[in-house]
């Protein structure tokens, strides 16, 4: 039982994780009904910015937790800018082309990026200030790290603040409209435009935020991976309904309950490929997803 | 030349440029020691001049500096083009064909590698053009189907040595069969999704590749595979059939040949036969196809079997010239390294692929000391040929007329 409730706890941590990368899928996908192959590079763009921001405000003298905070802040804006600049670049351009010119615009996008940092930060894994965040409590036979509470936390507060974003104010509105009908929303006086690069900022800034914490989490980051966790919130996203916001978030959580489940229980070097079987499965069987509603031929 | 709209263009040019600083600069600039700017505005700088003058260039062109130029250049384009077509292709083939096979004695060891390679992934860029380029499937797990062909030749080999030209067939028919089974569960959907999903069972393929430690000997690789034999009459006393190894980088470079000319004049079949046309009637309008009676299920299942075939044929002489597999041979890179030469050559253009082939793996062999910027290359090349020319440097031809031409 213990086992068990160890390995739900590492699962909804991992989930939330997940989670924050699929919302910069789904929101994606809602409005220009594309999926951004280089969202996975904004999640490792974001691992490295915050270990280059976290240890330069660190050497500083910055307390820890405002080193944090500060961290996550500047990184998620700077990813913001770079999904924004990306977006210009790779997809604006092609608005009227064929899908699959878009999709490959973003695949060479996604390659660009990756090997970008790369060339900037090196071939090999780079090290997280993991000492700031060590520690953690025993509670009943279960071990429970700080690293954990923080990204649990971290991760529903952005949840929250996401979910104020879209459903309460005017630019979450027109962001609605906009995924809704992008002529009509035109029409009514609403920059499609601009309402795009936003979708893609706030995707780019909760998976750089996910970038942090994994790298927190894992104790380094590395050019390569984007990758996997991206294949994998993408799954997550599918299974929630692509386009669904909350869907996502149940999707992230379910696809890292079964990731560490599967882990745990079967096979832990076959833990990636569960992912992508579920992917498989719920594209074959229910291509809407768990929360998913219209999709029609053109989606599928 | 100050125009409205070239102001326009400099002005967004030069927005371009500040968030390039914006982006480069913590990359290059926050360090724990301090903040550093040289280092970031040093190269900022140089991409900058090298960026003002392709403007440059390109202004004057609209400008009408190069006029004269582009006229002698379009004259002497006419001309050859003239000459090209008056050439009957028969010709043309035979003069390509003479030169693939006096190849290897013009240049040395190095040389035979490199073409080695070159027809490799011409092999398996006209594989994956079935699938793309004509089905209009876009598939990015297919280095999948080069793995298996790869891992069937060696484990064959390992265990049981069977020679190379037995498996040769074999190889194509069990990445046939890895076709089917994964083209099956993927025909419903389309597009994006499709996309992601072979993405996903290139993966599964690769981890299992990886740790099904049993048969694959997992991230190790397999060690000892066979060359493949050959008979060969020997006049030494009377005449006898003699067995000889293929030991020599030339000989491999012929094996690979014959290989790639099967698969040229195989997908040219295809291309122009009625499976052909019905893939084209798929990629242009699915629904439309099946309402005029194209059978749809069977010929998108097909279309991945026959690009699987080659991928497979490619594969099994991946694993007899390297004589060791290795899961990292068959990673989502390579995948889309086969994708670029596909998309850089024009979809569906079988002289398209080959060229493609050629600039991306002979190019970067002549530039060696540029090689850690090979794949930012690579991607950069990729989003500005869908931005600059989606159809390739080398555009398929339709086959037929249509009714917009007619007139």
């Amino acid at each position: 039982m213990d086992y068990f409730l160890q390995q739900l706890i590492n699962g909804v941590t991992l989930g939330g994780v997940y989670a924050l990368i699929a919302l910069g899928y789904t929101m994606v996908y809602g409005i220009i009904q594309l999926i951004n192959f280089a969202h996975g590079e904004f999640f490792a763009a974001g691992g490295y910015m915050g270990v280059i921001i976290i240890s330069y405000l660190s050497a500083k003298g910055v307390s820890p937790v405002l080193c944090i905070a500060l961290g996550l802040g500047l990184t998620m804006v700077y990813c913001a800018i770079l999904a924004m600049a990306v977006e210009k670049v790779a997809y604006k351009p092609l608005r009227s082309s064929s899908r699959l010119s878009v999709l490959l615009s973003a695949l060479g996008m996604s390659i660009f990026l990756q090997h970008g940092l790369m060339l900037t930060q090196g071939v090999y894994d780079k090290p997280y200030p993991t000492a700031m965040t060590a520690g953690g409590f025993e509670l009943g036979g279960v071990v429970v790290s700080y690293m954990q509470i923080y990204i649990i936390l971290i991760t529903a507060f952005l949840l929250v603040a996401l979910n104020l974003l879209v459903f309460k104010t005017r630019i979450g509105k027109a962001m609605r409209a906009t995924a809704q009908d992008k002529v009509m929303s035109a029409l009514l006086g609403i920059n499609s435009n601009r309402i795009i690069s936003l979708t893609f900022a706030i995707g780019a800034g909760l998976a750089a935020a996910a970038g942090i914490m994994v790298g927190f989490y894992y104790g380094s980051v590395n050019y390569t991976m984007g990758f996997v966790p991206g294949i994998k919130a993408f799954a997550a996203a599918v299974l929630g309904g692509i386009g669904n916001i909350t869907g996502a978030m149940i999707g992230g959580l379910i696809i890292g309950m079964v990731e560490i489940f599967a882990a745990g229980y079967l096979s832990s070097e076959y833990k990636d490929v569960f992912a992508f079987i579920i992917l498989i499965a719920v594209l074959y069987f229910r291509p809407t997803g768990i929360m998913g509603e219209n999709v029609d031929d053109t989606r599928v | 030349m100050t125009t409205q709209e070239s102001r326009k263009r400099w002005i967004s040019f030069g927005i371009g440029l500040i968030w390039l600083f914006i982006i480069l600069w913590p990359l290059l600039g926050i360090k724990p020691e301090g903040l550093e700017f040289m280092p970031t505005l040093s190269l900022w700088i140089k991409l900058a001049v090298a960026s003002v003058c392709v403007m440059l260039v390109y202004e004057l062109n609209r400008g009408g500096v190069f006029d004269p130029i582009k006229r002698t250049g379009a004259s002497l384009k006419d001309s050859t083009q003239r000459l090209y077509t008056a050439t009957p292709n028969w010709l043309l083939i035979c003069i390509a064909l003479a030169f693939a096979i006096a190849f290897p004695a013009m240049t040395g060891r190095y040389g035979h590698d490199v073409a080695c390679n070159v027809l490799i992934y011409i092999c398996l860029g006209l594989g994956l053009n079935v699938v793309v380029g004509l089905a209009g499937l876009l598939d990015l797990g297919y280095i999948a189907f080069y793995g298996v062909g790869a891992y069937t030749y060696a484990l064959l080999s390992i265990h049981y040595g069977i020679s190379f030209w037995l498996c040769l067939p074999v190889a194509g028919a069990l990445a046939a069969i890895a076709g089917c089974i994964i083209g099956y569960p993927t025909l419903r959907m389309r597009g994006d999704y499709l996309a992601i999903v072979t993405l996903g069972f290139g993966e599964i393929v690769r981890l299992v590749l990886n740790n099904w430690m049993d048969l694959t000997n997992g991230p190790n690789g397999l060690m000892g595979v066979k060359r493949p034999g050959l008979y060969w009459l020997d006049f030494t006393n009377g005449w006898s059939l003699e067995h000889i190894w293929l030991k020599k980088v030339w000989m491999f470079y012929y094996v690979i040949l014959l290989i790639a000319i099967f698969t040229i004049i195989a997908v040219y079949r295809l291309n122009y036969s009625r499976i052909g046309r019905a893939w084209e009637a798929i990629r242009e309008d699915e629904t439309a196809a099946e309402l005029m009676g194209v059978n749809t299920f069977l010929l998108k299942l097909l279309a991945y079997a026959s690009g699987a075939v080659f991928a497979g044929f490619a594969g099994a002489f991946f694993a007899a010239r390297m004589r060791f597999v290795s899961p990292e041979s068959f990673t989502f890179l390579e995948s889309a390294m086969v994708l670029a030469m596909v998309v850089l050559g024009g979809m569906g253009s079988i002289p398209g692929v080959m060229l493609g082939a050629l600039a991306l793996i002979a190019l970067p062999e002549a530039f060696r000391e540029f090689d850690v910027y090979r794949m930012l290359v690579f991607g950069g090349v990729m989003t500005l040929m869908m931005l600059v020319r989606p159809k390739g440097l080398c555009p398929a031809k339709r086959v037929g007329r249509r009714s917009e031409e007619a007139e």
